[in-house]
């Protein structure tokens, strides 16, 4: 059972406000995904590499040279709350 | 003009090349349709009447010169969840409700300069669900009976394809998102290989599962729009450094002597008796035209929906973190940073978004990590093992594309498991990387179901060419609805 408690553990990692409605239907909704997911972890698989791509790429680069960037005035376009040309945030706590 | 609506894209394409009829009176054509349906349907966040005129209008002048690819005189609707250079893009969701991206998609760009586009498709919010309904821009009807869901999370090109809101239509794929609408909407669907297409300007849900795949009235038109779009592109590291073959050359070559393989996991009790006969009867159909059929087995197939529903939360818990009210979308002000992310968070997402951040943050915190993400990328290995035993004995393997045919608005909105159902046949192709079509096969309860068809990676000239076949086989004729 995945508790109250965890539920805001877990919301508080994703930086995700939820309301005390949320967080009591959540709880009972993850318990029934997870139950339900609860089969894969029957299989043995101790010796089974796992897989995070299906093309099994890795380390794909690029040469590392210069190339121009997005204008500063079109970057900052779509920002809700620019100062003096930059991208502004509240008081970090 | 009413007759363009019923020509299939490379019909129309045709036409205009023939000098019958120019861009801008299809455009006319797409955009008054729009008009006339979609009060009723809703496929669309934002039509785009004026866009699609305009750049008609251009690629009519091009067309005198010469050098105008096939496709792109062809007006098509895009997915609200690719970047289209100066036409908002909210992904279904209230916290990109203003958000107005800076460039085009690379598949698109790769569609052409100027893409005839007549709308932004509406879709579950960041593509995550099987109806259409989680959009914060309200959801969308099937065109085949408005009182149901036209699937998802295409299910706004997919209904716009099936409708005749333009001819043809990009939707995405993560875990089926194209397949199972185009299924419900008896129209194609075509999730191509896994980084076949660029996902650059793509808003990632799984990156290493999202697929950008053509939604078509037919097998040719599927063929012709992945032509359009496919192809290597180094602004996204994952997309693959492969030739692009030519599609629609060899497309018609038939079926005789290909292996098909049905797939039995995906053939029991959990599928609809009417969806397994109509995919039975598309299996004797390519028996008929030649293929030599038999029965495969997935075993592993019974964990995908397992696996994928921890590693697509998991991933789409990362890729969402950047709607964080700094850059760019929805801010919600408050004293203090974690506050504001909060705030926004809380505002922007919806419900099923929400879930599936606090899902795939569970599985990846500490303590849970082994025993959920990394369990389950094992099981994607499982599943990877046993497609590569199938395509040793096999070159195609079939199975239907969805349980059911399209059920009622609200039937599973509040049960987020019967929902995540919807995608017991389309998780294993997407955990495989595999490419994976579905071909309207028939009708069950006087509703359109999907066949899928699966193919090793990179192989979609023979994916395409069988698809060919079993839609003759199938002999389902589109017609633009309602």
């Amino acid at each position: 059972m995945i508790s109250e408690e965890q539920v805001r553990h877990v919301a508080s990692l994703a930086r995700l406000g939820l309301t005390e409605d949320e967080i009591r239907e959540m709880g009972g909704q993850l318990d029934a995904i997870l139950d339900s997911i609860e089969k894969i972890r029957q299989l043995d698989l101790a010796d089974t590499p796992p897989t995070a791509n299906p093309l099994n790429l890795s380390n794909v680069l690029r040469p590392d040279e210069p190339r121009p960037g997005l204008p500063r005035e079109e970057a900052l376009s779509q920002a809700p709350d620019p100062v003096d040309d930059l991208f502004a945030v509240p008081r970090i706590d | 003009m009413d007759d363009l609506l019923n020509l299939t894209a490379h019909g129309l394409s045709e036409k205009i090349e023939a000098g019958e009829v120019s861009v801008y009176e299809a455009a006319e054509v797409a955009n008054a349709r729009v008009e006339e349906v979609d009060g009723d349907l809703n496929s669309f966040v934002t039509p785009t009447p004026e866009l699609a005129l305009e750049r008609a209008g251009r690629v009519d002048e091009r067309l005198r010169n010469g050098g105008v690819k096939p496709w792109e005189v062809v007006p098509i609707a895009v997915k609200d969840v690719l970047s289209t250079r100066g036409v908002r893009t909210t992904c279904g969701s209230k916290t990109l409700e203003d958000f107005t991206p800076l460039y085009d998609a690379s598949a698109l760009a790769n569609f052409g300069e100027e893409p005839v586009v007549v709308g932004k498709s509406n879709m579950d919010e960041f593509a995550m669900g099987s109806s259409t309904e989680n959009s914060a821009y309200g959801p969308t009807r099937n065109p085949w009976d408005l009182n149901r869901v036209p699937g998802g999370s295409s299910g706004g090109s997919a209904a716009a394809v099936a409708a005749g809101e333009g001819w043809w239509a990009l939707g995405t794929d993560t875990g089926g998102s194209v397949r199972q609408p185009a299924a419900l909407c008896g129209i194609v669907g075509l999730k191509p290989t896994y980084g076949r297409v660029s996902r650059y300007g793509l808003i990632s849900f799984g990156s290493s599962l999202d697929c950008i795949g053509p939604m078509t009235r037919d097998v040719k038109d599927s063929a012709l729009l992945l032509q359009a779009i496919a192809g290597h592109d180094p602004r996204d590291s994952t997309s693959a450094n492969v030739e692009v073959p030519d599609y629609v050359a060899g497309l018609e070559g038939g079926v005789e002597g290909l292996r098909v393989g049905v797939v039995t996991e995906l053939m029991d009790e959990r599928i609809d008796v009417g969806v397994r006969e109509v995919t039975s009867r598309v299996a004797r159909g390519l028996e008929a035209a030649g293929a030599e059929v038999g029965e495969v087995s997935l075993p592993h197939a019974y964990y995908a929906l397992e696996a994928y529903y921890i590693i697509a939360p998991a991933e789409v818990s990362s890729n969402l973190a950047r709607f964080d009210g700094v850059r760019y979308g929805l801010r919600v002000q408050a004293d203090g940073v974690h506050e504001m992310y909060r705030k926004t968070r809380e505002a922007g997402f919806g419900a099923e978004a929400k879930r599936r951040i606090m899902l795939g943050t569970y599985a990846l915190s500490s303590g849970y990590y082994d025993a959920y993400y990394a369990q389950a990328q094992k099981v994607r290995t499982k599943i990877i093992e046993d497609f590569r035993e199938a395509f040793s004995r096999y070159d195609v393997l079939v199975s239907p594309t969805s349980p059911s045919v399209a059920f009622e608005i609200g039937a599973k909105t509040d049960d987020p498991l019967a929902m995540y159902l919807q995608d017991i046949c389309a998780v294993p192709a997407s955990l495989a990387g595999v490419p994976a079509i579905s071909v309207p096969g028939g009708l069950s309860e006087g509703l359109p179901v999907g066949v899928q068809l699966m193919g090793d990676h990179f192989t979609e000239p023979m994916l395409l060419r069988a698809a060919h076949a079993a839609e003759t086989a199938a002999g389902f004729e589109f017609s633009p609805r309602p």
